[in-house]
């Protein structure tokens, strides 16, 4: 008698499971009970145990490799019994419903149904094992065979004759074989299609569909000629784990396609009005704005923070090595973001003269396509006329933004004293799918420590 | 080009042969003196006398073995029987001996023979007389199998059949004997065994059938194509052995595949080509493969149920628009 390894589902809000790593090796004996490999949830990672005992004749799943709920992963059997058949249905089984409490779960559990005695045979031994979770007990061959006429198989149904979708349509998303092949050459994550077909079925106009809107939402990407199309070693490409394929579906379904979060600052900005009263003094040109001292510190600390100078890509996020930082311009008639192209490595004179000449572009609408695209994080500033505080919208595929108050002199505390100081307000956008809380919360503690001392600027 | 029937297009084959080679000869029931049945033999008793034109009483087993020892001993007998449901009395040699004699002499006994005459339903010529029996015959291997739906394609099949070296069973139509279409009058027309052909070209669902049903899939493409429906049409001409690659190549262009067939659902030929695809062209397939059969029932007299029991273009269109999920 073989014992199928599903996938489990190891939190009640899992769908899929990645297994982290095999603790098992082929030909390794099993005892029940035993944890045969490290599996992630959404949550955390959790073990994977043996619920029958024997050998481990087939490891079916890759470390690293993602598997739903219910699929087929291993296989443990006697040393020399025929699994075969169990292997080549790997995956087409029925999976557990999800929310199915394994404790409770009925043992699947068939008996070969050749022979009149193997009824009240087969009963005793479901008795015997009823509390066993989900991995299902199957005759080593001729699996999903029906019981012949007048030998109903008893109680409890054997999980064979399960719905093959999970029953509930709940667990895996119902796709034709075309619209599967597609979604992997596409690199689309079925979760987030829609199924049109029967039953919710996933067939290939769906796909078309999705892809059709995943280009529409970044048209930037898709048009743009790139001035510098991202080389190896710009970026890194980081495949999604369960946790943040969960954030960003759960968090998407709430806020809408991209789920902002908004994280206020005050910095203390009077060493900030030192430096650029000191600068003036020396001569105009030295002058340089609030702005570009602002400019330069985000750029500074983006290289401390890769984390978030990077762009959502819909199944995967890149990181980027360097920092193009978009710098929102209004115009007449509407907003143009340029970028100032590795703004970390430009000196505050140069990132001064940049934003200047490009602002004095895109006034003029002179700025090529290949100004405006590209930024990997971007600022927008009103303080100019006065706004003390507000949010800016993120610009997809970027997963941040960051909105610049009015530098004011306002009372505060320093050392327990009340003291009018330079004040300014910065809020955070940041696409949760991305950036969590205390990531985005890093960051503008790096910020204020250099906009507060910006002798970090140099340091 | 002339345009002639499949009546004439069988028997221009029929003719052609016999001029070709001296060892061809046709027999069965009323191909001489009675000029065929279905006039499919007309002239040819005048033409090449007793010797090769060969009126038999009614006894299908009994010529059907005489045409397989004729074939033994180096003769290319042509066996026409009235009809492929008269047949059934003859399968033992079919099956049995011709089928078997190349094998099991182990090619000492040659076996070119060619069975021939009309399967499937006419019209109101109820259960026993209304049968498609390619399923039964596409299943034994020894046989080869084609199903012409066009004249040219008939006239092309029978010549390749008569000069195969194997059996071969070619099926006929009665309703298709008075078809006409285009066939060449001074170049040979042969087609080849085991080619499929694209009858029609469409990028948004295959329809797969053979012989008589050819016509139903023609149909149903007219009707698909006022709503802008752009169906395949495949003619499998031979179904043993089987054009896979024809198949494989229209099921990757349109994601969807439909089968027509005039026999029966059960172990219909039909389920052999759903086998292949659901196999072959798995990724390829955006929906299940739909069949179109006639209904698992005998065939009816009456003439209301018979069209009811019998595939149609109706039946075709429906089809196609389920494995489209443009209907339910």
């Amino acid at each position: 008698m073989a014992t199928k390894v599903v996938m489990e589902a190891l939190s009640p809000t899992m769908e899929e499971g990645r297994l982290v790593k095999w603790l098992k090796n082929e030909g390794d004996k099993i005892a029940s009970g035993e944890t045969l490999a490290e599996v992630e949830t959404d949550k955390a990672v959790m073990e994977l145990v043996a619920r029958g005992e024997g050998v481990l004749r087939k490891r079916l799943l890759g470390e690293g490799a993602t598997a739903p709920v219910g699929q087929l992963v291993a296989v443990i059997a006697a040393p020399d019994e025929n699994i075969d058949a169990l292997i080549g249905g790997a995956g087409g089984d029925a999976a557990p419903a999800k929310d199915a409490k394994p404790a409770e779960e009925v043992v699947a559990k068939t008996e070969e149904t050749a022979g009149a005695s193997s009824v009240p045979r087969a009963t005793e031994q479901a008795q015997g094992e009823a509390s066993a979770p989900p991995q299902q007990k199957v005759p080593a061959f001729r699996m999903g065979t029906a019981a012949p006429k007048g030998q109903a198989p008893p109680s409890p149904t054997p999980a064979t004759e399960q719905p093959r979708d999970g029953g509930n349509g709940e667990g895996r998303a119902r796709t034709s074989p075309l619209a599967r092949r597609l979604a992997r050459e596409r690199g689309l994550d079925l979760q987030t299609v829609r199924g049109t077909g029967p039953g919710g079925r996933i067939i290939k106009r769906d796909i078309e569909a999705a892809v059709a809107e995943g280009v529409a939402a970044q048209p930037a990407a898709a048009g743009a000629p790139a001035a510098a199309p991202p080389r190896e070693g710009d970026f890194n490409d980081v495949p999604l784990t369960q946790m943040r394929k969960t954030i960003a579906r759960r968090l998407s379904e709430s806020l809408g396609p991209i789920p902002t979060f908004y994280l206020t600052a005050d910095f203390d900005m009077d060493r900030v009005a030192e430096m650029r009263t000191a600068m003036v003094e020396m001569g105009d040109e030295f002058k340089v704005s609030v702005n570009d001292i602002v400019m330069k510190a985000v750029a500074t600390a983006l290289t401390l923070h890769p984390e978030v100078n990077a762009h959502w890509l819909g199944d995967r996020i890149r990181y980027f090595n360097r920092v193009h930082l978009g710098m929102a311009v209004a115009v007449e008639d509407g907003l143009i973001t340029p970028v100032i192209f590795d703004a970390d490595r430009k000196r505050m004179s140069e990132i001064s003269r940049e934003a200047r000449e490009l602002a004095k572009r895109a006034r003029d609408r002179r700025l090529k396509p290949d100004e405006y695209t590209g930024a990997t994080f971007s600022v927008s500033n009103l303080g100019m006329f006065g706004i003390e505080h507000f949010t800016a919208i993120i610009n997809p595929p970027e997963t941040a933004i960051l909105a610049i108050g009015a530098v004011e002199k306002k009372p505060v505390y320093v050392n327990g004293e009340l003291a009018a100081r330079q004040r300014m307000r910065v809020t955070m956008s940041c696409d949760h799918r991305v950036i969590d809380g205390a990531t985005g919360a890093r960051f503008l503690q790096t910020l204020r420590r250099m906009l507060e001392n910006p002798l970090m600027l140099v340091y | 080009m002339p345009i002639i029937t499949y009546r004439d297009a069988l028997n221009q084959a029929l003719r052609e042969e016999m001029q070709r080679d001296d060892r061809v000869f046709l027999m069965g029931e009323e191909v001489g003196v009675y000029q065929g049945a279905y006039k499919v033999s007309k002239g040819m008793l005048q033409e090449f006398g007793e010797m090769r034109v060969v009126d038999t009483p009614i006894t299908e087993l009994g010529f059907a073995g005489v045409g397989v020892g004729a074939a033994m001993v180096g003769l290319r007998p042509i066996i026409e029987f009235m009809t492929w449901n008269f047949a059934l009395l003859a399968l033992d040699q079919v099956v049995n001996s011709a089928a078997k004699m190349l094998s099991m002499s182990g090619g000492q006994y040659p076996m070119a023979m060619v069975f021939r005459g009309p399967n499937g339903a006419a019209l109101q010529l109820s259960a026993q007389h209304s049968q498609a029996w390619e399923s039964w015959l596409a299943h034994i291997p020894g046989l080869k199998v084609v199903a012409p739906g066009t004249p040219y394609d008939a006239k092309g099949l029978l010549k390749s059949a008569i000069r195969d070296d194997n059996p071969v069973i070619v099926l006929e139509g009665e309703m298709l004997y008075n078809t006409k279409g285009e066939v060449p009058e001074n170049e040979e027309v042969v087609v080849p065994l085991g080619q499929a052909e694209v009858k029609r070209e469409g990028a948004d669902v295959s329809f797969i059938t053979w012989g008589k049903m050819v016509l139903v899939a023609q149909q149903a493409a007219e009707q698909l194509a006022k709503e802008n429906i752009a169906a395949e049409i495949i003619d499998l001409r031979t179904l043993n052995p089987m054009d896979a690659d024809a198949i494989a190549s229209s099921v990757s262009k349109t994601n969807r595949a439909v089968v027509l067939e005039e026999g029966w659902s059960v172990a219909g030929f039909g389920a052999h080509v759903a086998d292949f695809v659901q196999r072959e062209c798995f990724d390829d397939l955006d929906a299940p493969v739909l069949r179109v059969h006639q209904e698992d029932v005998p065939m009816p007299y009456a003439k209301n149920l018979e069209r009811a029991a019998k595939p149609d273009a109706k039946k075709a269109v429906a089809a196609a628009k389920k494995v489209l999920y443009l209907e339910n």
